[in-house]
């Protein structure tokens, strides 16, 4: 029996390559005013998975789910240029979104795939802004789902999913009974360009509304942010003449 | 929807409540996303081989048929024949986006959607644009357009090449000069005199597929700039073609090049509009980095004057570029705007190419940047598809026919 539906849970973050990154005056966190936003990498990664999973017919249909402020809309339609075939926008903003973190997000997500029958969900391994690298493994606890994660290589195999992940040792491959959480790692494929045809088709695509309240998740953080700070600026090294010179200022200070 | 309006002063009054007031400030979401899925293809696929491109002379074939899986080669096309079915508006970002990562590409694009597809798409019957459109909207196939002729580029109405009718073929002979696409083509929309007593009235247009008995190709050029597209003559000796080959009716053809020139511009102006502005990234960039005198470059006056004058000269005409494709759009006149697009546009190009290369200074002159590619690729703007001389012609015949009692 082939899984029904694919959720695909997005983020959206700073822009990768932005020249400046600015700390706010009271140090509480980061400058996003103004900043341009989009679809955080390891999440079109996720988005091009599953419409290829689709394409290849293991899957029914996809749906791109993101929370967040009215911005995000952009972000979900963007998926739905790339193949997706409805979308959900979980709205959070002003004081809620800033506490947002992977707990709050993964409740909802949980709370979504319980809500919506989903037998995979598959996101960004992290989101490139805070690099958490928690959302996906949080997510999949929740729902007591197996999970898996930094996935370069997913295949459909009747009612398991067969991954291999990139792990520190080398590649590890899993099999794990669906529904199932899996996470995407950067080699999983490269993204596809949304066509112009499939932009105008988007259009029509449906983007259902709701809020955090509506799936009974409180988005109180358990987490508080005491500072934030630019990381040290980067002092000239010293250059030394020979090896024997550099062992010997290693221990100098103590470094060995 | 916008109030056609016959004179540039009652633009400001016919702005409000009209969705074009919107437009111009921020475009609609479906518009922003397509400019950005050009734009990223542009950076990460384009930009990066530009230079290889331009220095090797290399068509970039690969990348066309990436461009046509995008749907971004027969963007106006309707889907049901294999285009992408989007508006003018989009077509123009499209094209300013492709040309602002390659000049070269951004050509092949304009040339292919306005000139070749464009005339068909008007004035093909069912079976023509069946057969003549369809194949060359996925990028494995690309058209050409061929009026100039060794004798005669503004003079299009002296067309010497010849065709006469001979049994149920066209017969054709004559040579066209300076065609851009000529040899990575699969067809050619080509004009040629039947009735040399009609004088501008007796040419016709043709449909003739690449290669073909009796067609061939004169050397590549060896050009300034936009060196990854192929330029060269086209000559016929007694080619033949099935009669079913001539695109519209006999004797219209120079009002079908005159109109397909007239959308070629807004593409023209797009492709300008792309070279202007990857000239201002570059100085402005290089104004931030480039220490002198103590501080950034981008300090001095002298440098921010400059910048200024690139960023107004791209904006204002982008915005008489975005102006006629709504116009066209909206179904209204815009042989005026078209014209004014086209030669702000490419007048814009050829100041920012100038200017980049100033603020880079030595920089500015060796191939390691980018700016002398930019200077060299905005040159044929302000040329080809109506000399600016033949714009400001275009514009005042316009104008002055507002102004007629």
């Amino acid at each position: 029996m082939s899984p029904a539906s694919v959720f695909v849970c997005l983020s959206l973050t700073l822009l990768s390559d932005y020249p400046v990154i600015r700390v706010k005056p009271d140090n509480s966190g980061v400058v996003t005013d103004g900043v341009k936003h989009s679809m955080n990498p390891f999440c079109e990664i996720a988005v091009e998975e599953a419409v290829k999973l689709k394409e290849k017919k293991f899957i029914k249909e996809v749906v791109a789910v993101s929370c967040g402020p009215t911005q995000v809309t952009e972000t979900i339609r963007t998926a739905l240029a790339m193949g997706c075939d409805r979308g959900i926008h979980v709205e959070v903003s002003g004081k809620d979104y800033e506490a947002m973190g992977p707990l709050q997000i993964a409740k909802i997500f949980a709370a979504l795939a319980k809500k919506e029958e989903a037998s995979l969900v598959i996101l960004g391994k992290q989101a490139i802004d805070d690099d958490c690298n928690q959302t996906g493994q949080m997510t999949a606890a929740l729902l007591d789902w197996p999970q898996g994660t930094f996935a370069s290589e997913v295949t459909i195999d009747g009612e398991k999913v067969k991954v291999v992940r990139e792990i520190d040792g080398g590649l590890e491959t899993i099999k794990i009974s669906m529904p199932a959480v899996l996470t995407a790692d950067l080699r999983l494929n490269t993204p596809r360009y949304a066509t112009l045809p499939n932009i105008m088709k988007a259009k029509k695509k449906k983007i259902a509304n709701m809020k955090p309240a509506d799936l009974g998740v409180d988005m109180v953080s358990r987490v508080e942010v005491l500072r934030v700070d630019e990381p040290p600026t980067r002092l000239a090294g010293v250059k030394v003449e020979t090896v024997d010179d550099l062992v010997a200022k290693l221990k100098a200070n103590g470094t060995i | 929807t916008m109030i056609g309006c016959h004179s540039a002063s009652t633009w400001a009054v016919v702005f409000i409540g009209c969705r074009s007031l919107s437009s111009l400030a921020e475009l609609p979401e479906m518009h922003q996303m397509m400019r950005q899925t050009c734009r990223d293809y542009a950076d990460r696929e384009l930009g990066p081989i530009a230079g290889k491109l331009d220095k090797e002379h290399l068509f970039p074939a690969q990348q066309v048929r990436e461009l046509g899986a995008m749907g971004v080669m027969a963007i106006e096309v309707p889907e049901a024949l294999g285009g992408a079915g989007m508006d003018y508006l989009a077509y123009s970002l499209a094209v300013e986006e492709i040309s602002r990562g390659c000049g070269s590409t951004g050509c092949v694009v304009s040339v292919n959607n306005s000139l070749y597809i464009g005339p068909i798409l008007k004035f093909g019957t069912q079976k023509q644009k069946e057969q003549w459109i369809t194949p060359f909207t996925t990028g494995e196939k690309v058209g050409c357009f061929a009026l100039s002729e060794p004798g005669n580029g503004s003079d299009a109405g002296a067309a010497s090449t010849l065709a006469r009718q001979e049994g149920e073929e066209w017969v054709l002979n004559g040579t066209k000069a300076w065609i851009t696409n000529s040899w990575d083509a699969s067809a050619t929309v080509i004009f040629a005199t039947t009735d040399k007593s009609l004088k501008h009235k007796g040419i016709s247009a043709f449909l003739v597929p690449m290669p073909h008995p009796g067609l061939s190709l004169g050397k590549k050029e060896d050009k300034l700039g936009i060196r990854a597209t192929s330029t060269a003559n086209l000559i016929l000796e007694d080619c033949r073609i099935p009669l079913g080959n001539m695109l519209g009716s006999r004797g219209s053809g120079f009002k079908i090049a005159m109109q397909t020139l007239d959308s070629g511009r807004i593409g023209i102006a797009s492709q300008a509009l792309g070279i202007a502005q990857a000239a201002l990234d570059c100085a402005a960039d290089y104004a931030h980095k480039r220490t002198a005198f103590g501080a950034p470059i981008g300090k001095l006056q002298a440098v921010q004057f400059k910048l200024a004058d690139m960023a107004v000269a791209v904006e204002s005409a982008r915005l008489l570029t975005w102006k006629a494709a709504m116009l066209k759009d909206a179904k209204k006149p815009f042989t005026k705007e078209a014209a004014m697009a086209k030669l702000a546009a490419s007048e814009a190009a050829t100041f920012c190419g100038h200017q980049s290369i100033q603020v880079l200074g030595g920089m500015g002159y060796v191939t390691d940047m980018p700016a002398e590619r930019h200077y060299r690729d905005a040159r044929i703007t302000e040329i080809y598809e109506g000399t600016s001389e033949i714009q400001r012609l275009v514009i005042a015949g316009q104008l002055l026919k507002e102004y007629a009692s």
